[in-house]
């Protein structure tokens, strides 16, 4: 089938307004929220399953690769057209089915996004736990795809935990569910293979996820320190206490310049970090979590450890963290954040590497991150119209994994691996490792044509690692 | 197909240096912003979102695509808004963006409908006088029948456009340039826009306003040489017209040594706080429209800071608030008309679902992308009878005559005031009228 050919049939099935092949519209879809862009070809918006379905066969039939997309605002260039191809948008199916509250489930669309089913449930006293600091925009879709987690993963885990079932379209169109709406089916857990797979294996087109209880209390602290080391101890000695926080959150002093620069929120210029630990439980044990952890806080020389007194101080103290990563656009034009993850009590140590990394390749270096769970978000800070300084970003990024690798930590905490990674994913599994995750992947997907060049290493060498890392700023159109 | 002729199909336009604002760079492509837009909203594609829009202008500028016809059509499907400049944690001033494109694209439509427009904008909106005697013609077009006639005669898709016109009143505010003193107590001397359609259409506002500013203490000065803001030419691509109007209106008010300039129309007050960025590269005017800008102040901003005084009299009545855009998003004003409805006795204020979400008025929008204007307008519609209020505040004469016009097409029939319709009624029945 030709090029022409396949577009008059995608507008068969989509209708002539959502099938966009003007470079105009196309260009859009070139980018997520990484710094990747290749152009897609064709750019599809199904309104129905069925629809979902006979893109993907007419997609087969013409032999060309399917990129799925939520809102595009993955970190590592997953829902970035590699290869070029239909990109497929599921930014149309943004229906919420059916919500019982009852049993405490939900069955959403992938379109929909991450913060509209708390909002659809909250006056239930019901929620959505898995919380990406993108959940204003994200969609659960791609949460699924990324195996997304948040602040809160420290205390509720990731989008796998939230996740009961699937329905998802195979490579042949078929339309199937993977696990179901109570939490044990039998069998194998192919809705868990599924979910953190980056759209490798079929399109997801209806999640059930779990909805959680409001617990009676919640208490945020503000924490400020006037040097980093002292912070990242508190981190490891709050959960040496006893206390396990819903999150526990670190900024440093070039995030709270770029949350302070953009949208203000009264974080202290001046600190060197800010710590966000939020309690969640009865109101007798909130309280006392909330003084033990600010004694623990003040022993570290804290600078100030205030607690929100209410409910808008402490959505403003989220409202900053939520934001950091968008605010880095304050601070240069581009940024390029790593997801890196060190065992908790190296978190001292791995900020000590961050800054002499910063220091080797001339790089300003701003951190935000999950410190509850060892999860760090190192963003280099760059400008891509100043020669050369991409070559060097992508090295420090490189050396950012390889100081968590040898400090026993991951590559990536809840990104994904997409485009950005996958280079280095060698670094963590082996041969044998990824030979058997690239055989799951072939069940699905025999002819590789679901988001294709993602997730794995183009086999293990290293004349094509060194090749994939001078392709990069190639597709990088500047 | 040919995947590497694809990738290699780049920068083969020239560069286009009047698109490359700084304000670009600082979008980092999080996405946050999507959501918070009504087209996207609507269509769920990126091109009509504010992430998509930058990207267009900045590929546009990098020479990489072409300014084209479909290019001018996502830029304009923007109702500027400013509801992503809200939800941008990175600051990034999407206004100025779209308003550099719109610049180099000129007004959108179809080239008879582009005439129509800029005749409108540079010939029209600049001239009080003018302005008047279409709004005369109007009225009589209105009493005379020929309405109703040339309802017949019009062709469909002209019906929706002429049923949207509002009634236009005999008398219209004409201040002259007078001042109006204070009561009671001077605090402070403050100058006022009177704009193009407030005092034709809206006249019972201005002197809504005025009494309530002089009730409060203000000497209120209309000066005489003021014309419109420029706001409607600004967002169509008029820069040149608009240039003249705010150096108009900046030396017009400059000269009456004022405390405050006050506005009591979102849009008009927004793009006159922003005169210190159209003028940004105008040498004599650059330091001038600085301090200008920095005197503007919406109506309830500046009462609200100002502390009300005086007594307050109940008025019953359960009412909604819309937030107009160019006041919520473009001037960050929320709180201040929310706290002076509630300062007034009985009245009870319920929050809608969505409140600071576009009506869909946008300027001269409702007519140029009429379809899109009332989608929005019927969500909106949908929302303010979920209140079950009788009443909608909507301090923006464009809301206003959006929101009417979608009460007595779509329901739920309501009033529509201007909040300081709702203060000056207040105020009267306390027995302070004058």
């Amino acid at each position: 089938m030709n090029r022409d050919a396949l577009i008059r049939e995608l507008r068969q099935i989509v209708g002539e307004n959502y099938v966009l092949v003007e470079k105009e519209d196309t260009i859009v879809y070139e980018q997520d929220g990484s710094i990747f862009q290749v152009m897609p070809e064709i750019v599809v918006l199904p309104g129905a399953v069925e629809q979902v379905s006979a893109v993907v066969k007419a997609a087969k039939q013409a032999n060309v690769p399917i990129i799925p997309r939520g809102s595009g605002t993955g970190l590592a260039g997953g829902a970035v057209p590699a290869e070029g191809g239909i990109v497929l948008s599921l930014a149309r199916l943004n229906r919420i089915l059916k919500i019982d509250l009852d049993s405490q489930i939900a069955i959403v669309e992938p379109g929909v996004v991450n913060l509209d089913i708390t909002k659809a449930v909250a006056e239930n006293g019901l929620f959505y736990a898995p919380d990406p600091s993108s959940q204003a925009a994200c969609s659960i879709g791609g949460n699924v795809a990324n195996n997304s987690g948040g602040p809160h993963t420290l205390a509720y885990g990731v989008t796998t935990n939230h996740v009961l079932g699937v329905e998802v379209v195979l490579d042949d169109g078929q339309i199937i569910w993977l696990g179901g709406e109570v939490p044990d089916t039998p069998g194998y857990d192919l809705c868990g293979v599924f979910v953190g797979s980056e759209g490798t294996m079929g399109i997801v087109t209806k999640v059930a996820v779990r909805l959680m209880r409001k617990r009676e209390s919640v208490r945020t602290l503000l924490a400020v320190f006037d040097r980093m080391e002292p912070a990242t101890q508190t981190v490891v000695d709050i959960t040496a206490a006893g206390i396990i926080p819903a999150a526990l959150e670190m900024m440093d002093r070039l995030t709270i310049e770029a949350v302070e620069g953009g949208s203000p929120v009264g974080y202290p210029r001046d600190a060197e970090a800010v710590l966000l630990v939020e309690v969640e439980g009865v109101r007798e044990q909130t309280e006392h979590s909330m003084n033990l952890a600010r004694a623990i806080c003040e022993r570290n020389g804290a600078r100030e450890a205030r607690i929100a007194k209410d409910e808008p101080e402490r959505q403003l103290l989220w409202k900053g963290r939520k934001g950091a990563f968008g605010a880095m656009g304050v601070l240069a034009p581009n940024y390029y954040v790593q997801d890196g993850v060190v065992p908790r009590s190296k978190l001292p140590e791995i900020m000590k590497r961050l800054a002499e990394i910063s220091v080797q390749f001339n790089l300003r270096i701003a951190n935000v991150f999950h410190a509850g769970d060892g999860n760090l978000h190192p963003n280099i800070l760059f400008d891509m119209r100043a020669p050369g300084e991409l070559d060097r970003v992508i090295e420090a990024g490189a050396a950012t994994l390889r100081a968590c690798i040898e400090l026993g930590g991951s590559i990536t905490g809840e990104h994904g691996i997409g485009i950005e990674k996958k280079a280095y994913i060698g670094l963590l599994f082996n041969e044998a490792d990824l030979n058997a995750m690239a055989r799951v992947r072939r069940v699905f997907d025999p002819d590789g044509r679901f988001n294709p060049a993602k997730l794995f290493p183009t086999p293990v060498s290293c004349g094509e690692v060194r090749l994939q890392q001078a392709q990069i700023p190639a597709g990088l159109w500047i | 197909m040919d995947h590497a002729e694809h990738r290699q199909d780049h920068a083969k336009q020239p560069k286009i240096a009047a698109l490359d604002v700084p304000e670009l760079y600082q979008c980092v492509h999080c996405g946050l912003c999507l959501n918070q837009c009504p087209t996207y909203r609507v269509l769920s594609l990126e091109p009509e979102s504010p992430r998509g829009r930058i990207h267009l202008v900045r590929a546009a500028a990098e020479g990489r695509i072409e300014p084209n016809a479909r290019f001018k059509d996502h830029l304009y499907l923007c109702l500027l808004c400013r509801a992503c400049e809200t939800a941008c944690p990175s600051g990034v001033q999407y206004g100025h963006i779209a308003e550099a494109a719109r610049e180099l694209l000129g007004p959108p439509g179809s080239p008879r409908v582009r005439r129509i427009i800029s005749l409108a904008l540079t010939q029209l909106l600049p001239y009080p006088a003018r302005l008047r005697l279409v709004a005369r013609l109007l009225r009589f077009y209105q009493r005379s029948g020929l309405q109703r006639a040339m309802r017949s005669l019009l062709p469909k898709k002209w019906h929706a456009l002429d049923s949207m016109l509002p009634p236009v009143p005999k008398h219209f505010f004409t201040p002259n340039g007078n001042t109006f003193p204070a009561l009671g107590e001077r605090r402070v001397k403050v100058g006022m826009l009177n704009g193009c359609v407030m005092p034709l259409l809206f006249g019972e506002v201005q002197e809504a306003t005025t009494r309530v500013l002089r009730r409060n203490g203000c000497d209120v000065l209309f000066p005489a040489n003021q014309v419109c803001c420029g706001a409607l030419n600004i967002h169509n691509g008029e820069m040149k017209s608009a240039k003249e109007m705010a150096r108009q209106n900046i030396d017009a008010f400059l000269e009456a040594g004022l405390d405050a300039v006050i506005v009591n129309a979102a849009g008009c007050g927004a793009a006159m706080k922003e005169y210190d960025h159209l003028l940004r590269d105008d040498p004599a005017y650059a330091d001038k429209a600085r301090k200008f800008s920095r005197s503007v102040k919406d109506a309830a901003e500046f009462l609200a800071g100002l502390g009300l005084v005086g007594k307050l009299a109940p008025v019953d009545v359960t009412l909604t608030y819309q937030d107009p855009c160019h006041l919520a998003h473009g001037q960050r004003v929320r709180a201040e008309p929310r706290k002076l409805l509630q300062s007034i006795p009985g009245l009870r204020l319920v929050e809608m679902e969505g409140a600071d979400r576009c009506c869909g008025s946008a300027g001269i929008y409702n007519l140029t992308h009429n379809e899109m204007s009332q989608h929005l307008l019927q969500e909106k519609m949908q929302s303010i009878a979920a209140t079950k209020a009788a009443a909608v505040v909507a301090p923006n004469p464009g809301c206003m005559l959006q929101l009417r016009y979608g009460s007595r097409q779509y329901g739920p029939p309501i009033e529509v005031y201007h909040l300081m319709d709702l203060l000056d009624l207040s105020y009267q029945r306390a027995g302070n009228s004058f």
